[in-house]
């Protein structure tokens, strides 16, 4: 099993990116995610900046890959996702057809990133003849659903043409929206958001009116209230899962990374959750 | 520009076809159906009378395949695809690759139209479909500004179809794990946003309850209208305010923005709801025949204010709302 760090979905200052990017360098991880994939209106980092601390960061020895955008709606995302796409060093996760249009188009490997819609074999035939090399699993994929689809990757001889990641440690990315939250929670507009999200660098806490962690707003993200944890359940995906992906909160990451490659169980406190690969809802748990 | 209406059964199709759609839209009872709710949709038989009644009327079926198809039951979507061909149904409605893939090889003359499942927001996106499966059609997610829908409408050869009135999916359609995340049920894979066995509804002294899984997703007042609980549209709690943190009940109605979606060649207006009644489809569809037909018909288009009062009747909450279309929505 190899560990990854995820890209940094929160909104968070340019020395905080740089200070936790060079501890990246140094730590545990096999592989490194990084650049925006949210909201394009976020740039303490811009492409360049991504590229540079990339290059860095490949001198370290580990594989680092350039992350996309997930919701592409203007010509000027487009062109910015045509810059990482373009880069010529570095692997590129697509998070959005439009990245997979374009990877395939110039016949460059591509990581199918778990906002894409995957969900059976023929579909993984088809995009790893497109040029897919990793294919990151939805994040309400089960393990029953991914022992399956790899059964049936088995039998039509596609298993060996990629490696499957599981994101399995972090908030979870559960919708996208052309609305921003954050700034409706300070009662602005996403064109006068004055790029609030900022302020929240673990995003804003929402919870029912009876006290229940629901979910988590990330600008036009909306994430799970409950951090999903499956160090428990390592030793069930030896032989199916090739990658373990840790979604970064804070420098904390690191830390679980470490303990992740030990081998360890970090404790599941009761705002964690691995309901998912259980196949039941994403928000329940269940003991193993 | 043709107006594309919704039909839970062959009642509904009926007085779809009676009220002035130029085609309408269905989905089978099983798996390949993103709106597979109980006691709804069509039977292979049913598909067949449907399809004899619309050629007869001289309009179009689409048949809806738009869930993500699942690697144990392929087959299923395989010959969901195959049944639609050798009924010559007008146009398929497809989210997933492979899906669109079996199609278009083997039935390189059926009409493929990109589903909203499968999210395609912008030019890129669009090509990738276009290039690879020849989609005829691409059906755009509620996420996009009129500017940005106008932006895309000059870029692409792909006709384009948006949402014209119903509930409004405020997320990027096929990437909202909102409803799974409470209830363990995929709208991607199974169907159905916030299934009807998980909701309860309950009168306690604070109010009405309504309960998604168990979760409090709001109470309502006695002078309250109740919205159906999907996780959207809750009233929760961030920080010390308590308020519908991601949208209000409400329902999406842009015929306020036909001329503009006229003028830059938007091939079909879609109204939303397999799941409404006889009712909502008479209404709805006559309202927006004679909206589509004034416009088509005259420079100067007024909303006649008992369209606005018909729509507004049978609306989430009795709002109606441009969502994405508007900036300021967003």
């Amino acid at each position: 099993m190899k560990y990854a760090l995820g890209p940094v979905l929160y909104f968070w200052p340019k020395d905080t990116m740089i200070d936790f990017y060079q501890q990246a360098g140094v730590s545990d991880a096999d592989i490194i995610y990084l650049g925006e994939t949210v909201c394009s209106k976020r740039r303490e980092l811009r492409s360049k900046d991504y590229l540079a601390i990339a290059k860095e960061l490949s001198t370290t020895g580990k594989q680092v890959v350039l992350s996309t955008m997930v919701l592409l709606e203007a010509p000027s995302e487009i062109n910015e996702l045509k810059r990482y796409c373009d880069n010529g060093d570095f692997l590129v996760e697509a998070n959005d057809m439009a990245a997979v249009q374009l990877l395939s188009q110039a016949k460059v490997p591509f990581v199918a990133g778990s906002a894409l819609n995957i969900y059976n074999h023929q579909t993984l035939k088809l995009l790893s003849e497109q040029g897919m090399t990793r294919w990151c699993i939805p994040v309400e994929m089960s393990k029953d659903k991914l022992q399956a689809i790899v059964n049936h990757c088995d039998n039509i001889n596609i298993r060996d043409k990629f490696d499957i990641e599981v994101v399995g440690y972090g908030h979870l990315p559960l919708a996208y929206s052309a609305r921003c939250f954050t700034a409706r929670s300070e009662n602005r507009t996403k064109d006068e958001c004055q790029y609030c999200c900022i302020n929240y660098p673990q995003g804003r806490l929402t919870k029912s009116q009876e006290g229940e962690d629901l979910f988590v707003l990330n600008g036009i993200q909306t994430m799970s209230g409950d951090c999903y944890n499956l160090s428990a359940e390592q030793a069930q995906m030896h032989g199916v899962v090739d990658i373990f992906r840790v979604s970064p909160e804070s420098n904390e990451a690191f830390k679980v990374l470490t303990r992740l490659k030990q081998q360890q169980v970090i404790a599941r406190a009761n705002t964690h959750t691995n309901g998912y690969w259980h196949q039941i809802a994403g928000i329940s748990s269940v003991v193993i | 520009m043709e107006l594309l209406c919704p039909a839970g059964n062959l009642s509904s199709l009926k007085t779809a076809l009676e009220n002035g759609a130029d085609a309408i839209y269905i989905g089978l009872k099983n798996a390949t159906n993103a709106r597979h709710f109980a006691g709804l949709n069509f039977t292979d038989k049913k598909l067949e009378q449907a399809v004899g009644l619309v050629k007869a009327s001289g309009k179009k079926l689409h048949l809806a395949i738009n869930t993500f198809a699942d690697a144990d039951n392929w087959q299923c979507w395989q010959k969901t695809v195959d049944l639609a061909a050798s009924l010559d149904v007008d146009a398929l409605i497809i989210s997933d690759l492979s899906v669109l893939a079996y199609a278009s090889q083997t039935y390189p003359d059926l009409e493929l139209h990109l589903s909203v499942q499968a999210s395609a927001t912008n030019s890129e996106a669009i090509n990738y479909y276009q290039q690879n499966f020849n989609v005829k059609r691409v059906v755009l997610p509620r996420v996009l500004s009129i500017h940005q829908v106008k932006q895309l409408a000059r870029t692409t050869s792909v006709e384009l179809e948006v949402f014209a009135f119903g509930s409004l999916c405020i997320m990027a359609e096929g990437r909202c794990h909102l409803s799974s995340y409470l209830t363990g049920e995929s709208p991607n894979m199974n169907g159905v946003c916030s299934p009807a066995k998980h909701v309860r509804w309950q009168e306690t002294p604070n109010g009405l309850e309504s309960r998604l899984n168990d979760i409090l997703i709001d109470v309502y007042q006695p002078d309250e209208a109740a919205g159906y609980p999907t996780l959207c549209k809750g009233r929760f709690e961030v920080g010390d305010d308590k308020y519908h943190v991601l949208e209000e009940p409400t329902s999406l109605n842009s015929m306020s923005l036909l001329p503009e979606l006229m003028a830059m060649g938007i091939a079909a207006v879609k109204i939303e709801g397999r799941q409404r009644s006889n009712a909502y489809v008479k209404s709805v569809t006559s309202t927006w025949r004679q909206a589509i037909d004034r416009c088509t018909n005259n420079t100067e288009f007024t909303i006649e204010p008992q369209w606005e009062q018909e729509l507004a009747a049978i609306s989430e909450g009795a709002q109606t709302t441009l969502g994405a279309y508007h900036k300021k929505w967003q």
